[in-house]
């Protein structure tokens, strides 16, 4: 068994999981979001901001956000491990990614119900 | 032709370089990469390599054969030389000690953490402990892994954490230990492997299937842990 406290749920397993999972999301987001585009062609403000005001948009773009964080969060600690072999570097950019995934999610929350 | 060979002697050498050496094959024979290693050390004795029974069952002598790791006693030439050259080095991602010999200190510690012996709590029979045919067949594919470290040399996860990455070898046996329905260990065996790293480095590029000697499948066996891990876990 091998100790890391920085992963996103320390286990394996859990992270594994998880990674697939938000990417089942993050596929169902994204062809959701093309094929709105390509059956809307004319598409105007109103349309755009009315899609977004409704409550299952909302729960799919918070989810869609959340995935992504959570999502990247794996990724990027993954790569870290893998090149980043200096402690204090490895430490610093693990600390960056998640400063990063979490102004994401407030931002995107904010621009979400800003609507 | 031409053979460009890894040389390091570390007791005559700052680093490592490469010696272009061209030989000519006798009789023009497709004879196997060991046989030229042995030509090759006629005609220079200090060329140091690994090799014991010369037909792929100890595992000695695994090699870096023009760019694809395998075992140079059941390679012939005609399956590895491009353009009459042949470029041999060591296994990539382990130390090496001399020429073609790596330290395999890393790989064995990793095949150790996996307990490669039968665990059984419960009091041994009179006589032996049976299996049925079925059974048995469970450990086809993964009981003939040589530990040659081809696949585990050849996988980048491995390259980049060998001390926590278990890599396919080790994995094919800690699979061959689970599915064995002799060893009552399968909670601890699983509970050692749900770390971040252990198992779950294993991105399944496959590389370890596209070098094994023997044709077995890690990368099959690994995403079996992974099946044992979510079944008991979710």
């Amino acid at each position: 068994m091998v100790t890391s406290i920085t992963s996103f749920g320390r286990s394996g397993l859990y992270d594994w999981m998880i990674q697939r999972v938000t990417a089942v999301v993050l596929m169902a987001y994204t062809i959701f979001m093309l094929a709105y585009l390509l059956f809307n062609p004319g598409l105007d403000y109103a349309q755009w901001s009315a899609l977004f005001q409704g409550t299952f948009m909302r729960l799919f773009s918070l989810l869609a956000i959340l995935s992504l964080a959570a999502h990247a969060w794996i990724g990027l600690w993954s790569v870290s491990t893998d090149y980043i072999k200096p402690t204090v570097l490895r430490f610093m950019f693990q600390s960056l990614c998640g400063l990063l995934a979490f102004v994401y999610v407030v931002w995107g929350i904010q621009i979400l119900w800003g609507i | 032709m031409l053979v460009s060979l890894y040389r390091y002697n570390p007791e005559t050498d700052d680093v490592p370089y490469m010696q272009d050496i061209h030989i000519d094959i006798p009789g023009g024979k497709d004879i196997m990469v060991l046989d030229l290693l042995q030509l090759l050390k006629e005609k220079d004795t200090t060329l140091t390599f690994r090799r014991s029974c010369r037909e792929g069952v100890c595992g000695s002598d695994g090699l870096n054969m023009n760019g694809k790791n395998g075992l140079a006693c059941i390679t012939a030439l005609s399956q590895v030389v491009e353009k009459d050259k042949l470029v041999l080095r060591p296994l990539p991602g382990l130390p090496v000690i001399r020429d073609l010999v790596v330290d395999m200190g890393q790989f064995y510690k990793q095949y150790e953490k996996i307990k490669p012996y039968l665990i059984n709590d419960t009091p041994a029979p009179a006589i032996e402990r049976l299996q049925s045919p079925e059974e048995r067949a469970e450990l086809d594919g993964l009981y003939e892994c040589i530990l040659c470290a081809c696949c585990s040399t050849a996988c980048p996860s491995f390259w980049w954490n060998p001390d926590k990455f278990v890599g396919p070898s080790g994995l094919l046996q800690a699979y061959r230990f689970l599915a064995d329905s002799r060893d009552t260990a399968t909670d601890q065996r699983l509970a050692e492997l749900d770390d971040p790293f252990s198992v779950f480095r294993c991105h399944g590029i496959m590389n370890c299937v596209n070098v094994c000697p023997k044709g077995l499948n890690p990368t099959k066996a690994i995403g079996k842990i992974r099946n044992m891990l979510l079944q008991q876990a979710t």
